[in-house]
């Protein structure tokens, strides 16, 4: 299977034709076109947004204005002025947890969230539960790595406010019922908080339909640049919330005792935007619309399904996560018993092969599964049968290599 | 692969495949654990010290071939040192493991853990081979818990 995306898109791999690149689930390698589009705004565009009277601030505010309506759409959010730039996934959990959540959740109220969160998740609603005094609540998993709905709906009730879980696991790659999800959230008062960091690289995300109240993702995950993110909610919840952080471009009039603050979106991005990463975000969007994210969705699954198929021979493998591939995303997460987690990444490095290895940021999940460490090789749009074939013949050195005992 | 045949020699896996000394005794004089938070490896190191002579030492973790390995290899080199003698070694592979020293001058002093100097040329492994010995001595010293984060190796 050939790649979606030429390799030549991107100029890290195509400068290492041996690189076989498959940790796209920690940080995607960047295209061509999202590299230009931040040269060109530093290089044509850039003074501070929103301060000058002056022509070139003018484009640099439209510039970060228009990224802003492209990323919007790119996720089908009706409202641009609802999709707020953060740094990430982690600081979109935050300002949720401390914008809505400081305001909504007190003594006797009951947060959700599930045992396969994201640390970004799971330890800000924890902190939030404590600092609040609500219980902190978690619905477990099926064995095959689903999110039990039994287990949720045994979770879920009055006195439940928030229930956080991810769109897509990035530990396991299940990718989780989340219309159902939020309308069992809805079903008791609770809003529902979506973690979309593996799934908008990935396939057509439509934050609308999908029913939820908050939508979080990071741009770096879907070749955009690092350091920038989206947090996406309903009007109606935003207008409600209160500024998390306060500064300069958040305000209205301040006077000496007391502030009013900026509409929306600007009342929740205090300080000098991010406006070139913004714009690199914009480019990815564009870069993965271009592909086509349906097309990009029939590749990965097409791919999971030979690296599924690749890994199972192997002696004494362990795949984490549901195995039919329409349940998955290109995360693919493993564990042999002769062999950790990290001496296989060692000798995958040595290959070319760049896998994760570890807790992936999910303890919970790593303790439920009764391990420290897992692998996770993980696909997007220029993966190949080739670095599949090639993270096959490593693993298989390194269970040579452990099998038999170095060779001297 | 050169450095990765170096890095996984025999006497690595064998000792990541039986660890000597492991196992919690019934009896200690002093014990800390270690801990890597990026990976998450953990094991704990017990001492019996007698007379500033280090009668017994023993460990559970888990981890890595690397890191099993190297406490393991640990455990056989300082029984029977004093304490002054065990904390030279500490230094002494400290200083393998962080390419200071070079493995093959190291082999007449250190001998078998001369082994675990292929790890300099993965600085993303150092840490994997020095968790036990930072629990070693921080049981030794009575310092407390070690987490490699506060080592100064490489990140």
């Amino acid at each position: 299977m050939t790649a979606l995306a030429p390799r030549s898109d991107f100029p890290l791999l195509a400068a290492d034709a041996a690189l076989h690149y498959l940790d796209s689930a920690a940080t995607a390698q960047k295209p061509q076109p999202v590299l230009d589009a931040m040269a060109h705004f530093y290089t044509h565009d850039n003074a501070n947004p929103h301060r000058g009277a002056y022509a070139l601030s003018a484009r640099a505010t439209e510039r970060y204005h228009d990224a802003r309506t492209t990323v919007a759409r790119f996720i089908g959010a009706p409202d641009a002025d609802c999709t707020l730039f953060v740094r990430g996934t982690t600081e979109a959990m935050n300002l949720v947890a401390y914008g809505w959540g400081e305001a909504n959740v007190q003594a006797g109220d009951a947060i959700v969230v599930t045992a396969m969160d994201h640390h970004a998740s799971f330890v800000t609603f924890q902190q939030l539960a404590r600092r609040t005094g609500a219980e902190f609540r978690i619905a477990e998993l099926t064995n095959d790595g689903r999110i039990d709905l039994a287990s949720l709906a045994s979770v879920i009730d009055a006195r439940v406010k928030l229930v956080a879980f991810p769109h897509v696991s990035n530990a396991l790659g299940t990718i989780n019922p989340v219309t159902e999800i939020a309308a069992m959230a809805h079903a008791v008062g609770a809003i529902a908080v979506c973690d979309g960091a593996q799934a908008v690289p990935h396939m057509a995300v439509d934050v609308d339909a999908l029913g939820v109240d908050f939508y979080a993702f990071s741009g770096h995950k879907l070749g955009g640049p690092m350091g920038i993110g989206v947090l996406w909610a309903r009007r109606a919840l935003l207008e409600k919330m209160s500024p998390w952080q306060f500064g300069g471009d958040m305000i209205e009039v301040v006077g000496d005792q007391q502030t009013t603050f900026n509409t929306l979106p600007h009342r929740f991005e205090a300080g000098t935007p991010n406006a070139a990463d913004a714009v690199g975000l914009a480019a990815a969007c564009d870069y993965l619309s271009a592909l086509g994210m349906d097309r990009v969705r029939a590749h990965e699954t097409a791919l999971t399904a030979v690296l599924l198929e690749a890994l199972l021979p192997l002696e004494g493998i362990r795949i984490f996560g549901p195995m039919d591939v329409e349940s998955r995303s290109g995360v693919v997460s493993f564990a042999f018993d002769d062999v950790h987690a990290h001496d296989l990444a060692t000798i995958l490095d040595e290959h070319g092969v760049c896998v994760r290895a570890g807790h992936h940021c999910a303890q919970p999940l790593m303790r439920r599964l009764g391990i420290a460490a897992t692998a996770r090789a993980s696909l997007w749009v220029h993966s190949t049968a080739d670095d599949v074939s090639m993270l096959v013949t490593a693993l298989q050195h390194a269970k040579t290599l452990f099998a038999d005992g170095a060779l001297r | 692969m050169a450095d990765l045949d170096e890095l996984y020699q025999s006497i690595i896996l064998d000792h990541n495949r039986r660890p000597r000394n492991y196992g919690q005794p019934s009896r200690s004089s002093h014990h800390a654990s270690g801990r890597n938070p990026l990976c998450g490896d953990e094991v704990t190191v017990w001492l019996s010290v007698e007379d500033n002579v280090i009668k017994d030492v023993k460990f559970v973790g888990q981890g890595c071939a690397i890191s099993k390995a190297s406490s393991s290899l640990m455990t056989e080199a300082v029984i029977g040192k004093s304490r002054d003698d065990a904390l030279a070694m500490f230094e002494r592979v400290h200083d393998l493991l962080t390419g200071k020293s070079d493995a093959t001058a190291e082999r007449k002093h250190l001998g078998q853990i001369a082994a675990l100097g292929g790890v300099s040329r993965f600085p993303i492994r150092v840490k994997c081979a020095s968790l036990g010995w930072h629990a070693f001595r921080n049981a030794l010293l009575d310092a407390g818990a070690a987490t490699t984060e506060a080592t100064g190796e490489p990140q």
